[in-house]
């Protein structure tokens, strides 16, 4: 589904990530762990087309994807949710979906179908974004990416600060998105959290992809754990 | 009552009030609500790159100067009649602000503002430098003779004040349709959040070269009937004063909102014009009442009509 082929990219003259490759298949939740500064959210705002390519190539279903710019990006399937989420704060819930739906023209079913995935937006959708307690922006943040349909989704800490009852809702949102068919590539830091859903894991370190692995043959290699996680 | 129609409520009252007060008010504030009812067309052509995509610009009097020349200089010097001239003034605004645009948005921040205000310099000084055709400073005024639109006589004082009103409806009317719209909510989220925008596929540069134009063009609407309903056009239109008082109104009246503009433009003439009657230092007055403004409704008054009545305000 999506394909890094040796990427690197940076920030100015500085240099991030150097030669990163990995897949995400389609229903597939891929986790990218690693230390702070070791790559991970330079890798999706790479893939969202937010940081231009110093070398390699990415690919969705084969096509290029790499050159093209953040806007372009988004139409061809790829959703990206940021830390922090970024909401519309002055727009109210329903504007903020109003505003995604309308990228790829999709109608009231799709709205619909967000929706049933987040019931508690149902009961604020007058209300302004900004006035959200942060689990509910997190679930609008992750609803509004859901609005075009996404084949890939890029979560960087959806979980952050969040209580564990919104913790619990998000998290079988993205299990239930893999069921769909999606690609998500998932930042999280907590191994425990990724242990749980992600279906591989990749450890970067110093901007450089070291390994991957099944989640299943990672439970109990806590000496893996610790030599990209340690401190 | 839902929010489309409240808002279409509150702003035919507005339209039907400003229509009935043709009728009753005294000559002098009937003259001076003319004179507001043009000059908050031009807010509102601001406040729509402004309020509602977020971008300052310290230009906008080459906008306004663009309109205003860009329909007298045919009317004086090729004898052409008011409408096409205030068709030409309109196009020589849309045409400046999709060039300027374009260059000026591959800046961002406190660039764009500078990039703004020299090419607002710029059009200053061109209308100086051409002195021959512009008359410079002492600009160039229209006879009653070149004032007559499809056989109205724009120099009658009742028919400039229902013409400014059928100008101040109809970009009011305009903005608010825009700003419901997608482009309109669009330009919202590029405000509140350019790069969430750009992720989600919109092309930001796209709607913001159109937030720029439809600006620029509404602002070019207001110069060239401003000179074409008080008979001048002036360099110091061009000047950046008038690129500063557009940014003034629109923060007093609140940003982000359509009846905003309005509010404030008829706040600050009505605030300068009594002040000026008590003292000579009615600038020093008018700063403490607008640094008091901002302490204590620092969203402008239209803001704070949407705080404190009704969030769902345009």
């Amino acid at each position: 589904m999506l394909e890094l082929k040796g990427i690197s990219t940076g920030y100015g003259a500085a240099q991030v990530l150097r030669e990163v490759s990995l897949e995400v298949r389609a229903g597939e939740i891929h986790c990218l762990l690693g230390r702070n500064g070791a790559g991970k959210t330079t890798t999706m705002k790479a893939i969202a087309g937010l940081l231009p390519l110093w070398a390699g190539a990415i690919a969705l279903d084969g096509a290029e994807i790499g050159p093209l710019p953040a806007h372009k990006v988004g139409r061809t399937g790829v959703g990206y949710i940021p830390q922090g989420r970024r909401l519309w704060g002055e727009l109210t819930v329903a504007q903020n979906l109003e505003v995604g739906l309308m990228t790829r023209g999709a109608g009231r079913d799709v709205r619909e179908r967000v929706l049933d995935l987040f019931p508690r937006l149902r009961e604020r959708m007058g209300q302004r974004a900004q006035t959200l307690s942060g689990g509910e922006q997190q679930m609008l943040a992750t609803a509004r990416a859901l609005c075009v349909e996404p084949k890939v989704l890029l979560l960087d800490e959806p979980t952050e600060g969040l209580q564990p009852s919104m913790i619990a809702a998000i998290r079988d949102v993205i299990v239930r998105m893999r069921g769909a068919g999606v690609a998500i590539l998932l930042v999280e830091l907590r191994i425990d959290a990724v242990l749980a859903v992600a279906d591989r894991v990749t450890f970067l370190e110093n901007g450089r992809a070291r390994e991957t692995w099944a989640a299943a043959e990672l439970r109990g290699r806590h000496e893996v754990i610790d030599r990209y996680l340690g401190v | 009552m839902s929010d489309g129609a409240k808002a279409a409520v509150l702003h035919g009252a507005l339209i039907a009030a400003l229509f009935a007060l043709h009728f009753v008010l005294p000559a002098y504030h009937h003259g001076n609500l003319a004179r507001v009812m043009v000059l908050a067309t031009y807010a509102m052509g601001y406040n729509l790159l402004f309020g509602y995509t977020g971008l300052l610009s310290l230009g906008h009097a080459m906008f306004f100067a663009a309109g205003m020349y860009g329909m007298a200089l045919p009317v004086t010097h090729l004898g052409w009649a008011p409408g096409p001239a205030l068709l030409s003034g309109l196009a020589a605004g849309a045409l400046l602000s999709l060039v300027a645009g374009a260059l000026a948005l591959r800046t961002v921040g406190v660039a764009f503002l500078i990039v703004t205000l020299m090419f607002a310099q710029a059009v200053y000084l061109t209308v100086l430098y051409f002195a021959e055709w512009t008359n410079a400073d002492d600009g160039l005024v229209l006879q009653r003779a070149e004032r007559v639109l499809w056989g109205l006589d724009l120099s009658d004082a009742g028919v400039r004040y229902l013409a400014a009103l059928v100008l101040f409806s109809v970009c009011l009317v305009l903005s608010l349709w825009l700003v419901r719209r997608p482009f309109g909510k669009v330009l919202i989220a590029i405000r509140e959040n350019e790069a969430r925008a750009e992720m989600l596929g919109y092309d930001v540069f796209a709607h913001k070269l159109g937030a720029v134009v439809a600006s620029g063009t509404m602002s070019a609407a207001a110069g060239a009937a401003y000179g074409l309903l008080f008979g001048y056009a002036g360099a110091s239109f061009a000047g950046v004063q008038y690129s500063i008082l557009p940014l003034l109104w629109v923060l007093l009246g609140g940003a982000g909102t359509v009846i905003g503009p309005f509010l404030g433009a008829l706040f600050t003439f009505y605030l300068i014009d009594i002040t000026s009657g008590f003292t000579t230092a009615y600038m020093a007055v008018v700063g403490v009442v607008l640094i008091a403004l901002t302490l204590f409704a620092p969203q402008g008054i239209g803001g704070e009509i949407r705080r404190r009545v009704w969030r769902g305000l345009p």
